[in-house]
């Protein structure tokens, strides 16, 4: 399917909540608004023309901008088609929840654990929605662009004496 | 025993008593067990820690825990330049340096529109395909070590030793390679070089087909292999599992033949799928894979043309340390491009190469300048580290380690 033709139907099932769709170097991105992405997830999935079955990543970004400043994305792959196709959600400060994907693609379920751990974003209606490599007692999200790369000293707890 | 020598002891049985841990049951018999392995277990390949509640020797369910190996690499990338990552990029999959370095250059000369002529692609090819040797060889000993045949451990390292050496002429390092540059390659390789790999591929079926036959027709082998694991192909697609793993569900999916990249096109291989979905299916995925990798390799250094292995485009590619301390221009855009970066255009990008543990690829974003706004490393072993729980449960305890074996997990990888 072409990128015209996606959007074409995109809009036609979504409407306005689709922002945009574009291509880049060959790599078409959708933006989408954040309360449809589970139907989205679940139409890119099932739709025959569509087939993207297989959700490879989905990782957070900070832009560090007032407004919306953060970005969940979703990179998707057709087996069948042998095509990729990248959703992005856009998440502003002051409501950092997300719809989970995890019951559409059972691979999410780890990929979110990790956005949330590194940019804090919570995904509702994950059923396990942990912190993935650091410790449930830190405080901080440090991929976010106002933590430091040294780290904040003391934030770490470390096992009792 | 005087009491100065009591107490401290039972000051340390004290501290090793940890409440969270330690728990007591009225009857041992009617409850289940919840065994921690790892992170410090010789069989979990690294620093994998797993959970697993069981029943008897019954696995109910299993839970990995990762993080024991997390050093934020996508932190220091976004505090890097495009350059400046490179050696980064060795220790992820520690197992196999070269293929990490070609897959986040060729992310990053995607980003910046470039590409690397025809020579620099095919030794990169050759580099990619000598990692997965290295990496194959390494698992196929291991694996065989933690179900019992210690000698294939000894093999497996003995011919990876010499792909290592081969390393060392090529690149200047054994271990970690640094090799690839945006654009191209560190150095042109040398006909010693080349020398070197045909010398090995000519003696490497010998000692493969050693560790092959050692296994194939080892009853215990099959034995602790065959049935165990199961991952079927509707799992192993909803997990988004890559690599072997999804190609031993009965999946031929790889991105070497169904997203070409480099001059995979113009090379002839096959793709091993096994239906079973087992842990011996991975195992002959893997085997084959080796085989195909050294037909691809010979290929490679049979068609390898001619000519410069750095793309032509000052502001974006390294100058040659000669031309630097001899010409003017040469120095002005060494100087750029070590203290301000390459500054690729606003955009982002991901691109993914089939590493030897499955898609590896890297989400880059750029803000245009010399730094890379946010870069995401998709790392196979992480994903498919996910499927496991799905692949144990039911099974037995004893086949914990055959399953991490056959899923090859590098932690520098999953935990990046």
């Amino acid at each position: 399917m072409t990128p015209d033709e996606l959007r074409a139907q995109l809009t036609e099932k979504f409407g306005t909540l689709i922002e945009s769709v574009t291509v880049y170097r060959g790599e078409t991105t959708v933006v989408a608004a954040k309360t449809c992405i589970a139907d989205l997830a679940r139409f890119l999935r099932d739709d025959p023309a569509c087939q993207f079955n297989s959700l490879r990543d989905v990782c957070g970004a900070d832009y560090y901008r007032p407004g919306e400043r953060y970005e969940v994305v979703y990179n998707l792959y057709s087996l069948p088609h042998k095509t990729r196709l990248r959703v992005k959600v856009r998440v502003g400060e002051d409501d950092l929840h997300v719809p989970t994907v995890s019951h559409v693609w059972a691979g999410a379920n780890w990929a979110e654990r990790e956005t949330y751990d590194m940019f804090g974003i919570q995904f509702d209606g994950h059923p396990d929605l942990r912190r993935m490599y650091l410790p449930e007692e830190f405080e901080h999200y440090p991929l976010r662009k106002d933590f430091p790369l040294m780290g904040i000293p003391g934030s770490l707890p470390l096992p009792r004496k | 025993m005087p009491s100065s020598v009591i107490e401290p002891k039972q000051k340390i049985l004290r501290a090793l008593e940890d409440q969270d841990t330690t728990v007591t049951f009225e009857d041992p018999l009617e409850n289940e067990m919840v065994l921690n392995m790892g992170p410090q277990h010789p069989a979990t390949h690294g620093v994998l820690r797993l959970l697993v509640r069981l029943d008897g020797e019954t696995i109910v369910s299993a839970v990995p825990d990762l993080g024991y190996l997390h050093r934020g690499y996508e932190k220091i990338a976004e505090n890097s330049t495009y350059h400046e990552f490179i050696p980064h990029t060795d220790r992820l999959d520690y197992l196999s340096p070269l293929a990490n370095n070609v897959a986040y250059v060729l992310a990053v000369e995607k980003l910046a529109g470039i590409e690397a002529p025809p020579r620099a692609q095919y030794i990169r090819v050759i580099c990619a395909e000598l990692a997965r040797l290295a990496s194959h060889l390494v698992w196929i000993g291991t694996m065989a070590m933690d179900v019992g045949a210690v000698t294939v451990l000894l093999w497996g390292f003995r011919e990876r030793e010499k792909i290592q050496d081969i390393w060392d002429l090529l690149t200047g390092v054994r271990f970690t390679t640094s090799f690839t540059r945006i654009g191209g390659i560190a150095q042109d390789i040398s006909d010693e070089t080349l020398a070197a790999i045909r010398g090995f591929l000519d003696q490497f079926h010998t000692g493969l087909s050693e560790c092959q036959n050692i296994l194939i027709k080892n009853k215990i082998f099959i034995g602790r292999c065959e049935g165990v694991g199961y991952l079927s192909p509707a799992d192993a697609l909803a997990y988004g599992v890559t690599g072997p793993c999804l190609r031993a569900s009965g999946i031929g999916h790889d991105l070497r033949r169904d997203e070409p990249y480099l001059v995979y096109p113009d090379l002839d291989f096959d793709v091993p799928v096994y239906d079973d979905g087992d842990t011996l299916a991975r195992f002959y995925v893997r085997l084959q894979e080796i085989k195909e990798s050294v037909k691809i390799l010979r290929q490679a250094l049979e068609k390898l043309p001619h000519g410069p292995v750095h793309a032509s485009d000052p502001k974006k590619v390294l100058p040659r340390k000669e031309r630097t301390y001899s010409r003017m221009e040469e120095l002005i855009h060494d100087f750029m491009i070590v203290n301000f970066g390459i500054n690729p255009p606003v955009g982002e990008i991901y691109h993914a190469i089939e590493g030897s543990k499955g898609e590896l690829g890297f989400y880059l974003v750029s803000h245009g300048e010399g730094y890379p706004w946010r870069l995401k490393i998709r790392s196979p072993s992480f994903v498919n580290l996910q499927a496991m729980p799905v692949m144990l449960k039911g099974g037995m305890i004893s086949d914990v380690v055959a399953v991490i074996g056959s899923v090859d997990p590098v932690m520098g990888e999953a935990d990046k």
